[in-house]
């Protein structure tokens, strides 16, 4: 089974693992597109922050702001280790 | 009114000057009155393409800190009728191009020209910014590598937010994607990315695709932009892509593998 497995992996086109990474890290950038300059900052304050209180890792953290018509919305996503 | 065209990149060695050179000598041949501007302050390549080096006196530095005036520093096309460079800067620091100095330039020169191709730096730092800043439309060139195209979706993002079209909330750049070095075999074997996959990833309209050639090395070893030497593939691929560039409909060529026939299977042809 593993030497099926490796097999495989061998015949993969390098490609599609290119393909494959590369949908990834734009969807990233593109997320981030347009967003103020401050926004890393904020986020590596904030985990800071959190960091004071509880342990988290660095991926335990999603922050976003989305315009609404009249209103920007800072969308905060902390992900807590079970205590 | 002229039409001034950035082409841009992020990633560095994708073939921007190259193109730049090819599609404003394509537009001249055309009898578009067109001037193509180095943007890149301190190492200037445009004028070794373009094969007009030794004609060089004043650059664009000189013409924004007054010390010559536009006429005195575009160089005028030996082959081409129609056609200008104006060559950038060795020596000075990046900080001599202001943007009030290459509106004033740019704004100069649209009275006079149909089109204006800006030639940017690599990188995403004020020479890029600065050659994107003004442009109407953007020629974004990608080689089929992760890199280049991770640094195409990088710049993408600028001309949508960091130019006077997105700032004074006009109608935004046109993009167009210009894909360079493509290589059917490679793409056929599976080791490199197929226009297909560019194209969904980046999501910009194509322009053109340039094929992996010998025909760019010898046209920059002699000085002469690729798309005088019509027999090649790469001069055909450019001369299509100034095509487009104009609006006419072109099918595309040069991105599915060659059959090569039995005398050039024999003889061992090379790409042209």
């Amino acid at each position: 089974m593993k030497l099926l497995e490796f097999l495989k992996r061998e015949r993969r086109k390098s490609a599609s693992v290119a393909k494959e990474r590369l949908q990834i890290i734009v969807a990233h950038q593109r997320s981030q597109r347009g967003q103020p300059d401050y926004m890393p900052m904020l986020e590596r304050e904030l985990l800071e922050v959190i960091r004071r209180y509880v342990h988290v890792d660095d991926d335990a953290i999603q922050i976003s702001l989305d315009s609404e018509d009249n209103c920007s919305v800072l969308e905060l996503n902390v992900t807590l280790p079970k205590s | 009114m002229a039409k001034i065209i950035v082409v841009t990149s992020g990633k560095g060695g994708v073939g921007k000057t190259t193109s730049a050179a090819a599609i404003s000598t394509g537009l001249a041949l055309r009898g578009k009155k067109t001037v193509v501007i180095d943007f890149d302050v301190g190492l200037r390549n445009l004028d070794l393409i373009m094969g007009c080096e030794r004609r060089v006196v004043y650059d664009l530095v000189n013409v924004i800190q007054g010390e010559a005036g536009l006429n005195q520093a575009l160089i005028r096309d030996k082959r081409v009728e129609n056609l200008f460079i104006l060559p950038a800067s060795q020596t000075r620091d990046k900080d001599a191009l202001t943007q009030e100095g290459v509106a004033e330039i740019l704004e100069k020169l649209k009275e006079d020209f149909d089109f204006i191709l800006c030639d940017s730096p690599a990188g995403i730092e004020r020479g890029a910014q600065l050659a994107m800043y003004f442009a109407d439309e953007a020629i974004v060139v990608t080689n089929p590598e992760v890199s280049s195209v991770r640094d195409s979706d990088r710049i993408l993002g600028l001309l949508a937010s960091k130019t006077r079209r997105a700032e004074q909330g006009e109608d935004p750049i046109k993009e167009h994607l210009l894909v360079t070095r493509y290589n059917p075999e490679r793409v056929t074997s599976g080791d490199m990315l197929t226009l297909d996959d560019i194209r969904e990833i980046l999501a910009i309209n194509l322009l053109g695709l340039i094929p992996e050639s010998e025909a760019v090395l010898r046209a920059s070893n002699q000085g002469v932009p690729v798309t005088h030497d019509i027999s090649s593939d790469a001069g055909q691929a450019y001369s299509d892509t100034v095509s487009r560039l104009l609006g006419e409909d072109m099918p595309l060529r040069f991105h599915e593998m060659q059959r090569k026939g039995l005398l050039s299977r024999m003889f061992g042809g090379g790409r042209r």
